[in-house]
């Protein structure tokens, strides 16, 4: 019989034993080779129309929020993109063959939609949300591949991502994927109209809404279960889609929010989903309306604003301080007056705000400091930074203002929290 | 209830209602033209001002938040009754047409070179975005900033 050490050292030698096989096993199962680059003249012909057709599918991934920097060329890349396990670079993917996707023949790119592994065999991190993209067919990713193709290459040298150990180390994605890529595609559900199923396919695949609308969990997927309960992006809220605000959103007002960021009923698009509604402008409308008819199908559609739209408006906020009332009167309703639904600038009464009724205070915290900018040829709202206009102790008293006056949820407990975030 | 406030390092003691955006008490009560009301809501800059050295529209600043704050306004960058550099550049560049967003362009201008004294061209031109010009004298205005920060004199 051998001794206890000895034992024990067999057991651990098999742990370890077990364990390298389970590591090289996930290696060897999500292995993928590199796929010889292709000259340019190696590509094959695109027409106009599909390349037309496949800058309306890049506008429905909104390709470039990630993919262009602030001052950066179209497509390539750059943006610094804050995870909380560090800073990723977005990958430039104009045709240039030395820093770009140049050399990447349609099979290279269909993998890294599809797959999320680059065109030397290299694990891509799940930032780029490939998730989502599996989902996206052959010929649309085709088609979106003639489209980039026909974009003047870029030289652009990207930085390196700054991402903690290990996850720094590439291979350690395909363990991630092993838990939480499916490359199944959308089945038709025939119980939906056509229009339904088209909205799915492009919120579920390139559209990414689940990218930040659902919540992600420790190693950052999204928790299957909980599609759509709301999720965080750059540090704001993005809202549930599946018990959509208070109010009712019609399939009409959720178009129009989505190709122009503003509609009447709800107000404006401010952070990220600015960015995402600047991109879909450039979709076509059939395509955005069947985005809103999904998106209004997630959820029951039962619930109905407490109050209307002005009665906000009329209400004292009984425990408020002089100074805070009178902040509110010069600073915020000279626009937000409620009179007749929309004041100067489309600003719209914040009784119709989803974010003065969220369960924190970051998109209020975040519109009050930064504002709503308007962007080139789109005429939209606007709303002016309030960033040393008010201090900060006088933004935190009208966040609080605002919650009291136009809602009656409890006071929120994150205000001064949040408005610290801003200034690290 | 009156309100005090420290414009361009004098006090004054303000009867109004603490709503009233500091514009109006700059141009109504303390005769201070520099500032000039554009727009009221806080887009096209020509209102303005300094609030602790940060450029800021007073248009939409209520009275009753400017607090102990310093306010500074296009009368108070004058040195011994004198044009400042930055003021002497406008002139010199004749970086105006009908001159009304001049003030807020001079405030937002003063504010990037004492935080950044060369910016680059690109550097000037984020900066200066939120202040509007209708003119299109927007080459001269940048000119003009470029020659202060660089301290260029005048062109022979």
């Amino acid at each position: 019989m051998p001794s206890r050490p000895t034992t024990i050292a067999i057991i651990l030698a098999a742990v370890l034993a077990a364990g390298v096989l389970l590591v090289a096993g996930g290696f060897a199962w999500t292995w993928r080779p590199a796929i010889a680059p292709i000259a340019d003249n190696e590509r094959p012909p695109a027409d106009e129309q599909t390349i037309r057709h496949g800058a309306e599918l890049a506008a429905i991934g909104y390709c470039n929020s990630c993919h262009q920097a602030a001052e950066g060329k179209p497509y390539a890349g750059g943006r610094a993109i804050s995870t909380p396990f560090g800073t990723i670079f977005s990958s430039n993917i104009t045709p240039d063959a030395e820093t770009g996707i140049g050399g990447w023949s349609e099979a290279a790119f269909q993998r890294a939609m599809h797959e999320g592994v680059d065109r030397t065999g290299r694990q891509l991190y799940p930032a780029f949300p490939y998730d989502h993209f599996t989902k996206a067919t052959d010929d649309d990713v085709r088609t979106l591949y003639a489209f980039l193709m026909s974009q003047p290459p870029v030289h652009s040298v990207i930085r390196a991502n700054a991402l903690e150990f290990p996850l720094n180390f590439r291979p350690m994605v395909a363990g991630w994927k092993i838990l939480f890529l499916r490359e199944t595609s959308l089945q038709q559900d025939d119980s939906k109209s056509p229009q339904w199923n088209r909205g799915r396919y492009l919120a579920e695949g390139l559209g990414h809404c689940g990218g930040c609308h659902t919540p992600r969990n420790i190693l950052g997927a999204e928790i299957k279960g909980s599609a759509y309960v709301g999720g965080t992006a750059e540090g704001w809220n993005a809202p549930p889609l599946n018990s959509l605000a208070v109010q009712k959103w019609t399939i009409d007002q959720i178009t129009e929010y989505l190709s122009t960021g503003w509609t009447r009923w709800h107000g404006a698009a401010a952070g990220p989903m600015a960015i995402v509604t600047q991109s879909l402008a450039q979709a076509q409308s059939e395509e955005v309306r069947a985005i809103a008819t999904y998106i209004a199908s997630l959820s029951s559609q039962t619930g109905t604003a407490p109050e209307n739209a002005t009665s906000g408006d009329n209400k004292q906020v009984a425990k408020a301080s002089a100074e805070v009332a009178a902040i509110f009167s010069g600073a915020c309703s000279n626009c937000h007056d409620g009179r007749d639904g929309i004041g100067p600038s489309k600003a719209v009464s914040i009784a119709l705000s989803a974010a003065v009724r969220q369960s924190g205070s970051a998109n209020v915290v975040r519109v009050i400091i930064e504002g709503i900018q308007p962007v080139p040829g789109m005429p939209g709202a606007y709303m002016p930074s309030f960033d040393n206009v008010l201090t900060d102790q006088q933004i935190a008293s009208l966040a609080d203002y605002v919650r009291a006056r136009y809602t009656n949820e409890p006071q929120w407990k994150d205000v001064r929290q949040e408005i610290a975030k801003m200034r690290q | 209830m009156p309100i005090a406030i420290n414009v361009n390092d004098k006090s004054h003691v303000i009867y109004a209602e603490p709503s009233t955006p500091l514009l109006y008490i700059l141009r109504n009560e303390l005769a201070l033209h520099g500032p000039r009301f554009g727009c009221g809501l806080g887009q096209c800059g020509a209102c303005t001002v300094h609030v602790d050295g940060r450029p800021t529209f007073s248009c939409i600043l209520p009275l009753a938040a400017v607090g102990e704050r310093k306010i500074t306004t296009l009368e108070g960058l004058l040195e011994d009754g004198k044009p400042n550099k930055l003021q002497q550049a406008f002139i010199d560049e004749q970086a105006a047409q009908c001159g009304y967003c001049i003030s807020g362009m001079v405030m937002r201008g003063q504010a990037l070179l004492r935080a950044n004294p060369s910016p680059t061209d690109s550097e000037i031109r984020n900066y200066m975005r939120p202040n509007l010009c209708r003119c299109g004298t927007h080459a001269a205005i940048l000119r003009a900033i470029k020659r202060a920060a660089t301290g260029q004199e005048k062109r022979s």
